[in-house]
């Protein structure tokens, strides 16, 4: 039962073969036993989770046949949760109970889904390898030496582990498929503006973009059902109609023409990785797909353009944690400024105040026009470069990171050296595309490699299309770390 | 381009963020490295790019000016450091 996908779940479910209690407990208690080793989760509240399980159990009772309800998700600590300390990794809000509920909490409720719990994160989703929490870093399942990847590390671990059929994650430098990647699961970034942040503790507004994290594709495509749509609460929230994220799983590949940017597999990829991702392409070529050389020409350039978007975002949006409405307040001080200055030398860790004092940096009088607007007009080269290629080719297919997973304390001394680590990642996101990372094999240490998937604006069907077939032909989802 | 201590502090200041004279060298190295990666984009030339704030180049919405949130002070207010009689208490700023 604990290896089943979210789509056995859901016809157990409907079979009656097991209830959303039984379900929920069974997990529960696989929690209870993996976490110690793993932290892969920071809160967890049985009874709560129990509450929920029978409210599911009696929904199925009273006639409702949602695909969904019953069916455990874990959530990351960065969606608001009505009732359950919404923490996002740092110190800053370990007092935080929120008093409302994220859009995409309140969807996932409305389907019915049975909250396990909130997962481990970088502070402030800030990081590609989850040692930037408060509450200590997350282990990867497969090898407890290495970063499961971030910021969403919480939950790839917990997917990977199987302590929650399907996670929530948020992606705005590459943390739904960084993480995805390293820990052998599969994850869909949406393009931007079709999942609501509403109640999503805002990073960098203009990149971050919720979604699932789960064992398949086809569960991230009815998680994602679940997930998008337009909420008028979002103010750059997409006016869709809603779609059925699954309507394509089963085409068949023939004809399908997949470009490889020739700059995703230059000097800096490693041999073993370069190795994975050949063959996934082998694979699809073996199921009807053609391959066609595409460029990328900026994609290095999205490394510093990120590096000032995100930061200068993040300033803005976190000069919130003030000490005055919510979160952690400093003991002593004299006058309100230093009340502000002691609150935030305390109340967030050295990852996220570099990020705040280079955002604040880049806006401040006489910068703005030489970094912001600078990256926002190579932002637009980057996404330029996206449509051109897309006009060669239905996905672009490439590695997600340029190794498997590295060590826990190898790059966490060196920030430069962590930010280049996102290279695969990040223009996607300057671009607002949707991309996913699908499980492809494994690194020459035993890491589990993915494959990067990225697809036009609004693709999100297409490339879970791409995605199901590769896994109707490959077993590499189904593998599971030894625990 | 390399931050001065001075810099250091006023991106400090400017940030609201408590640095201290023990940790000033480290943290002005780090951003230092920080901005000798975000420099080479000086080396581009993007004269005549448009800037890109949104993918969909979406403009933000209107709404009919109309009430759209109901009074939920005192919950939110429970999550506060320091209230009293509905009001967010904060050290005197006015003499």
């Amino acid at each position: 039962m604990i290896q089943a996908t979210l789509k056995q779940l859901s016809q157990q479910l409907a079979d009656k073969k097991v209830s959303a209690v039984e379900l929920a407990a069974a997990y529960l208690d696989r929690i209870e036993a993996l976490n110690p080793a793993l932290n892969a989760f920071i809160t967890v509240d049985r009874e709560k989770t129990l509450a929920a399980a029978q409210a599911a159990d009696a929904r199925r009772a009273g006639g409702d046949t949602g695909a969904l309800v019953g069916v455990p998700v874990a959530h990351k600590d960065i969606f608001c949760q009505q009732g359950w300390k919404t923490s996002c990794g740092s110190r800053m809000l370990d007092n935080f109970i929120a008093p409302y509920s994220a859009n995409v909490i309140e969807q996932c409720d409305a389907a019915g889904l049975v909250s396990l719990g909130r997962t481990n994160m970088d502070e402030f989703a800030m990081g590609s390898s989850n040692e930037n929490s408060y509450y200590g870093a997350v282990k990867n399942p497969w090898d407890l030496a290495a970063i499961p990847g971030g910021s969403s590390g919480g939950s790839a671990a917990a997917v990977a582990a199987r302590m929650t059929p399907v996670a929530t994650g948020t992606d705005t430098g590459g943390s739904i498929r960084q993480p995805a990647s390293h820990c052998g699961i599969t994850g869909i970034k949406p393009t931007y503006g079709v999942v609501s942040r509403y109640g999503m503790v805002a990073y960098a507004s203009s990149l971050d973009q919720g979604g699932p994290l789960a064992q398949t594709a086809e569960d991230c495509a009815l998680m994602l059902n679940v997930m998008a749509g337009f909420d008028a609460r979002d103010s750059t929230s997409l006016e869709r109609a809603k779609e059925d994220y699954s309507r394509e799983l089963n085409q068949p590949l023939a004809g399908l023409k997949v470009g490889l940017p020739r700059e995703y597999f230059a000097e800096g990829l490693s041999a073993d990785v370069a190795r994975v991702i050949t063959a996934a392409v082998a694979e699809l070529k073996k199921l009807g797909a053609s391959v066609v050389d595409v460029s990328l020409p900026n994609t290095e350039l999205s490394i510093p353009a990120y590096y000032v978007i995100a930061p200068a975002e993040a300033s803005a949006n976190l000069s919130r944690y003030d000490g005055v409405r919510y979160g952690h307040r400093a003991t002593e001080y004299k006058d309100l400024v230093e009340m502000y200055e002691k609150t935030r030398a305390e109340g967030f860790g050295s990852e996220v105040k570099r990020r705040i004092m280079v955002g604040s940096y880049v806006l401040s009088h006489g910068y703005y026009d030489a970094y912001y607007l600078k990256a926002q007009k190579i932002r637009r080269l980057i996404a330029n470069d996206f449509t051109a290629a897309f006009g060669d080719c239905d996905v672009i297919l490439g590695p997600v990171a340029p190794t498997a997973a590295f060590n826990i304390g190898e790059k966490s001394g060196d920030p430069v050296q962590m930010y280049l680590s996102d290279i695969y990642t990040l223009s996607v996101n300057l671009a607002g595309l949707p991309a996913m990372s699908v499980p492809a094999g494994f690194a020459d240490n035993g890491r589990p490699v993915g494959l990067q998937i990225i697809g036009n604006y609004f693709a999100e069907a297409k490339m879970l299309n791409v995605a199901h077939q590769f896994q109707q032909a490959t077993d590499w989802h189904q593998r599971v770390p030894g625990l | 381009m390399s931050l001065t201590h001075q810099d250091v502090a006023r991106i400090a200041q400017l940030s609201r963020i408590a640095v201290t004279e023990a940790e000033i060298e480290a943290v002005g190295a780090q951003l230092n490295n920080i901005f000798g990666l975000i420099e080479k984009m000086q080396a581009v030339n993007t004269d005549g790019i448009e800037p890109m704030a949104h993918p969909q180049d979406v403009s933000l919405r209107l709404r009919e000016d109309v009430v759209t949130e109901t009074n939920h002070r005192d919950a939110y207010q429970a999550v506060a450091p320091l209230v009293e009689k509905g009001l967010f208490l904060v050290p005197k700023v006015i003499e």
